[in-house]
């Protein structure tokens, strides 16, 4: 097996990004997000941050039909693939948008692995617009499948579910969960009485997280037999190469963004792009980035065309996507100069998402560990 | 999948080229090769190395694309399938690489119809070998600083000067010439020539590399004769020329199949390889995890180059049109080098053992191929060059001149 020279990138796929990309663009995501962040700049005193959350930009997406995108036909949804959905990740990224689009692609990916009844009745559910969040993580933050600080007890879920992204924002929450049979995945309502969220105080300025407590919360079995824990490691790939697209986007508007600077900023008579010194790491910039895109694009395609490949190629995409994430967040403050380091430049936004998104389903060595385990 | 996108033809042409070089893999030359085409100094090696060249040339797999009023076999989109064989295939790389590379893409953009006619047939089948004389001892990245002089007398040019780092110089029939002929002018002031080596006029003289191979030499140019017939463009744009030879130098031309040494994707595969192989205090480096993390980076980085080249030609993914192809010959120069450093860290002292050592590991290739990876970080406009330029060309950030 092989995949398409064109990484699967058909017409409809490049309609597809033009659309989002375009209703994006109007909407103009940071300056709808800003008014959420006033008062809370002091760490110290700041009243806390309420999660952000634009009800209008999310109906709209739910109208142009991006959120079923990837969900089979027959629960209701477009049918398309991981290329799609990676199209549309990227995009989200390079405009540093809080949505539940983020956790619908995910959770979709997630669920196609699984093969169930209740999966399928879930995905029909996201289809007509509900929103879902993920509790996969225990209290490490280390991404592995076996591991929950949830239990399963006659049908009953009790325990902690840590690093839920987007919490907020979600209806409806996968956890994963352990009992004699190993680690099952559930679907739980939030607004269920017994469960209980507090929210993370955390430094990406457009996500939310949070971390979940359920008390013998009912919970309907997404798997069963310990199915859970094969199904996240298969659905795996599409995890991390979304994120990693998610990452190349907002690399992309950091390249963008600093290489504008340094075309306008005057210091020592000239603009500052003149100067070798800023020039040759805006360079080092792009080339991490084109890298990093190059292997996001390979890896959507592996998962679409060529499943046995998927794995390795994910790996590469987000151990590439890692790095950079924090290269280019690391020069494109560094070279704004004092600016750069300000609350009300959006260098800052981006920078805080690109140090969240460098450790979501882990990080750079992580990835590399098990990268080599497959060669 | 991939035979979706291929026309039959191109199918055709592929399975053609996979068996033909099965079939006909030169046996091992009995001194082994150097590991490019640019340190062959040995006679007997330019021999066997023209003739394989020659050999491929005729069986389709050089030139596959181009017209055959200029030598070429007139098919449509089988050189990259031609080329990928080759690279694919581990045979001998093709000695006439400055030729195919450089001389070739120039002279079909900017050369007479004489030209194209009269010199692309030779360089394809190896009777020509080419070189290039762009640099000077005072010219190096600032290139159009040179001085080597051009006068016109009657309906040729008498050139004095001298160049220096010109790569396959002791076996060359031309070489492709940058010569000032107004003083007071600095980029409007350069000629463009195709200069006869064979001439009292010029004297080679090799210089030796850290490596101790002489793949390169100074050229110098005493009074020697090039006809008005083999400028390259008009009197003064010469600067222009020379930008679309280095634009093929580094990697974005239009390509004729030059592959002038191993891929990277075989250096990573034997790069692995090596690190299973060696055992160091009492463990496999493979199973040590700070070898294994700075493996899997340069890999991560190999596999990116790949795709880069593939994402270059999707229009709607590649962020413009020479975005990607411009970083070539910076990231897979840049690439080459980490690859041979972590060799040697893997080695460890086992690395200080140099080709003909009958104790060296691949008989010192590793240290041979680091010191060797300076070639392409250095040559053809420096990494810190090829910054500037992706910074100007691509990005637009203001000119550092």
């Amino acid at each position: 097996m092989s995949t398409p020279k064109d990484f699967g990138f058909n017409e409809d796929i490049n309609m597809l990004k033009d659309t989002y990309a375009r209703f994006l663009s109007e909407q103009g995501t940071i300056e709808t997000l800003r008014p959420s962040l006033k008062g809370t700049e002091d760490p110290y005193h700041g009243s806390s941050r309420e999660a952000f959350f634009d009800t209008n930009n999310w109906q709209q997406t739910v109208a142009l039909g991006m959120h079923a995108v990837a969900i089979p036909e027959a629960q209701g949804g477009i049918g398309m693939g991981l290329v799609a959905a990676t199209a549309i990740a990227e995009e989200i990224g390079r405009h540093a948008l809080a949505t539940p689009l983020s956790n619908t692609l995910l959770a979709t990916f997630l669920l196609r692995e699984t093969n169930t009844e209740a999966a399928n009745d879930l995905l029909e559910a996201m289809a007509e617009g509900l929103t879902v969040g993920l509790g996969i993580y225990g209290e490490t933050g280390d991404l592995d499948p076996n591991i929950t600080d949830v239990e399963c007890h006659n049908a009953l879920l009790s325990g902690q579910t840590w690093y839920v992204t987007d919490a907020q924002k979600c209806d409806t929450l996968i956890v994963s969960a352990k009992s004699s049979a190993g680690v099952d995945l559930f679907r739980v309502d939030m607004n269920a009485p017994t469960v209980s969220l507090t929210a993370d105080k955390i430094v990406d300025l457009t996500r939310d997280q949070a971390h979940i407590s359920l008390n013998q919360t009912e919970a309907i079995p997404l798997t069963v037999d310990g199915a859970g824990a094969s199904a996240l490691i298969a659905a795996l790939p599409a995890l991390l190469t979304l994120t990693a697209a998610d990452i190349a986007g907002a690399a992309e508007w950091q390249l963008q963004a600093t290489t504008e600077y340094a075309k306008v900023r005057e210091q020592f008579d000239r603009p500052i792009g003149f100067f070798q010194a800023v020039k040759h790491p805006i360079v080092d910039m792009m080339i991490a980035t084109d890298e990093t895109r190059s292997l996001v694009y390979q890896a959507a395609a592996a998962y679409d065309f060529d499943r046995e490949d998927a794995a390795r190629c994910a790996f590469l995409a987000k151990s590439s996507a890692s790095d950079t994430a924090e290269f280019c967040a690391n020069r494109s403050t560094q070279l704004h100069g004092g600016i750069g380091f300000t609350w009300e430049a959006d260098i800052q936004i981006y920078h805080k998402r690109q140090m969240h998104s460098q450790f979501l389903f882990g990080d750079g060595v992580w990835q590399r560990q098990q990268l080599a385990a497959l060669l | 999948m991939s035979n979706k996108i291929l026309t039959s033809e191109q199918s055709e042409f592929q399975a053609f080229c996979k068996s033909w070089l099965k079939e006909n893999r030169p046996k091992a030359h009995p001194v082994p090769l150097p590991q490019a085409a640019y340190e062959v100094t040995d006679p007997s090696h330019l021999t066997y190395l023209s003739e394989w060249q020659a050999k491929c040339y005729e069986a389709g797999l050089i030139a596959s694309d181009l017209p055959k009023v200029y030598g070429g076999h007139g098919m449509t989109g089988c050189q990259q399938i031609a080329s990928n064989e080759v690279r694919a295939a581990n045979v001998p790389y093709f000695i006439n690489w400055i030729g195919l590379g450089m001389a070739v893409p120039t002279l079909l953009e900017c050369g007479t119809e004489d030209q194209k006619t009269t010199f692309l047939p030779p360089i394809f089948s190896a009777e020509h070998i080419w070189c290039q004389g762009f640099s000077e001892p005072g010219a190096g990245s600032d290139l159009a600083s040179l001085q080597t002089s051009a006068v016109k007398e009657g309906d040729q040019w008498v050139i004095n000067g001298s160049k220096v780092w010109t790569s396959l110089g002791h076996f060359a029939q031309y070489m492709l010439l940058l010569a000032r002929q107004d003083k007071d002018n600095k980029y409007g002031g350069i000629t463009y020539f195709l200069a006869p080596m064979d001439q009292p006029g010029v004297t080679v003289k090799p210089i030796h590399k850290m490596t101790g191979e002489s793949g390169f030499n100074e050229v110098f140019l005493e009074d020697a004769i090039v006809g008005d017939h083999l400028r390259v463009g008009e009197v003064g744009d010469g600067w222009k020329v020379a930008m679309a030879t280095l634009t093929s130098e580094r990697g974005a031309g239009v390509g004729v199949g030059a592959v002038a040494s191993e891929s990277p994707t075989l250096v990573m595969q034997q790069l692995i390889q090596l690190a299973k192989d060696t055992v160091r205090n009492g463990k496999s480096v493979w199973d040590d995890p700070v070898w294994r993390d700075r493996i899997m980076k340069v890999y991560e980085r190999t596999e990116a180059s790949f795709y880069n080249s593939r994402r270059a030609r999707i229009k709607p993914l590649n962020g413009g049109a020479m975005r990607i192809p411009l970083q070539g010959k910076l990231t897979g120069s840049e690439i080459g080098q980490s690859l041979h450093q972590i060799a040697l860290g893997i080695l460890g002292l086992k690395s200080s053992l140099y080709v003909g050592d009958p104790q060296a590991p691949a008989n010192g290739k590793w240290p041979l191929g680091y010191m060797n990876t300076y070639t392409g970080t250095i040559s053809g406009g420096s990494s810190e060059i090829q910054r500037n330029i992706l910074g100007e060309r691509v990005l637009g950030l203001p000119k550092t001149k």
